[in-house]
């Protein structure tokens, strides 16, 4: 389903991501966890090329992008793959002169042109589905920051993608809207979706994904089965960063 | 004495009228095909191919480096002489729809990064290229920037057309020139060009803030 290879990242000489390979199945729910500035969301922004790579290929479904060569010559490939991977952002990014309708039926409208009638009924579907019935004409600023995360998510369906990407889709929350997000990422994965999550929510991983992915220094130190990579991880630096979270989860 | 002025005033209406229309036509020429043009150039100024960029920034800088009134003279009277003669009119719209152009491509460009660089990602993560996101989340964005200053810019030309006098386009000022030059009535057709130079102006700051309201409205609404 997706296969990535060899995939490298530098920023100003300074390497980000280090030669990572990752296979992903159809209906796997993958999470991913590391420190901050492990590369682990600059990791998952390349799947869908927001970041450029410097080398490495990407293969999500029939698409291919090969970043040994010139991405100039690829942009509608590029195109095409992002169709496939839904991105979820940290901030939302909802567009603010939109309604939550109309954002959520900008990408079928403008890229896949489809008609507008149809657009709308999968739009309210889509609304519905995220628990947003009756919001539809709810400008972004209205809506409460879970609210603005669930139609992002919706946007982000309403391209019927093959995948998709969470690059910490509860961070910029406020605490107590934060189980109406994770809630809905359940319900995606409870439909045997593919799902790539970057987060900080140690027990939403553990509970929801399938695999758990530990990034540090811009390499995959170690993944595994959650409850086995939680109870029992068996890299030093993993053992500190999980000892370090529970510390801090603790107090906090 | 109040009397004779009302009187030439109300002789002299039709001449300024006619001027005024000049003073419309220039107005709204300079500013249509300087949008269009500023436009292009703020584009030029985003692009990522560096030569583009410097040419637009060059362009810029010339134009808001150099008296509006030396633009028009070089065109009108020192073009001539490289063999491309204008008509005053023309010769005017070129020059007003030159200079204004370097400052709605500043002031577009400006309204275009104040963009979160999260709405451009936001596009291309729905597959939408540069274009579409520029058009369809970015500019409707970007024009509540830029309103305000581009209305302030159009009400700035508007007064800067009395400029065209100088190089005979027989505009509002020019007709007031013509006139006092006939009467001696100095006072009263400078201030009667003057009360319709605010007219038009105070038109334009209605028309502007309507403009502004109408674009806005998804901050009001639920």
């Amino acid at each position: 389903m997706i296969a990535v290879k060899g995939l490298s990242k530098r920023f100003n000489g300074q390497t980000v991501l280090d030669n990572i390979d990752l296979q992903v199945s159809t209906g796997e729910v993958i999470a991913i966890i590391g420190p901050s500035g492990s590369g682990k969301t600059t990791f998952l922004r390349c799947l869908n090329l927001l970041e450029t790579p410097d080398s490495g290929s990407i293969r999500i479904g029939q698409i291919s992008i090969d970043a040994n060569r010139p991405l100039g010559s690829q942009q509608g490939a590029i195109r095409r793959l992002r169709q496939q991977a839904g991105f979820v952002f940290q901030n939302f990014n909802l567009f603010p002169h939109r309604t939550a309708l109309e954002n959520v039926i900008e990408g079928p409208l403008v890229v896949k042109k489809t008609p507008r009638e149809q657009a709308l009924a999968l739009g309210r579907q889509l609304l519905a589905k995220v628990g947003l019935a009756g919001k539809e004409d709810a400008y972004p600023r209205r809506l409460s920051g879970g609210q603005q995360q669930r139609v992002a998510i919706a946007r982000a369906l309403a391209m019927e993608p093959q995948v998709m990407l969470f690059d910490e889709p509860t961070s910029a929350l406020d605490p107590e809207l934060v189980g109406e997000v994770l809630a809905t990422i359940r319900s995606l994965a409870e439909e045997q979706r593919t799902l790539i999550i970057v987060t900080h929510e140690m027990s939403f991983a553990r509970d929801v994904a399938h695999r758990v992915i530990f990034f540090d220094k811009g390499v995959i130190v170690e993944q595994g089965e959650p409850r086995a990579l939680f109870a029992n991880p068996q890299h030093e630096r993993t053992r500190q960063f999980l000892r370090k979270f529970i510390g801090t989860a603790a107090q906090g | 004495m109040i009397e004779e002025s009302l009187q030439l005033a109300l002789d002299s209406a039709p001449f300024l009228l006619k001027g005024a229309y000049f003073t419309i036509v220039l107005s709204v020429g300079g500013m249509f095909f300087g949008l269009i043009l500023g436009f292009a150039l703020a584009l030029m100024r985003l692009s990522r191919l560096l030569p583009v960029s410097w040419l637009a920034r060059i362009y810029v800088s010339f134009f808001r480096g150099t008296p509006l009134l030396v633009q028009l003279f070089v065109i009108y009277y020192g073009l001539p002489q490289v063999g491309l003669e204008l008509d005053p009119l023309p010769a005017a719209l070129i020059g007003f729809s030159l200079n204004m152009a370097a400052y709605t491509c500043e002031i577009l460009r400006a309204a275009i990064s104040s963009i979160d660089k999260g709405q451009w990602e936001a596009c291309a993560s729905i597959g939408m290229t540069r274009a579409q996101a520029l058009r369809r989340a970015i500019l409707p964005q970007a024009m509540r920037t830029a309103l305000p200053p581009l209305g302030n810019s159009f009400i700035s030309l508007v007064k800067d057309t009395a400029l065209a006098a100088t190089i005979q386009v027989p505009e509002l000022f020019r007709q007031a020139q013509l006139i006092t030059a006939r009467t001696f009535e100095v006072f009263t057709m400078y201030l009667a060009a003057a009360l319709i130079y605010w007219v038009l102006a105070s038109i334009l700051a209605h028309l502007q803030n309507r403009l502004e309201a109408r674009v806005n409205r998804h901050d009001q609404e639920h």
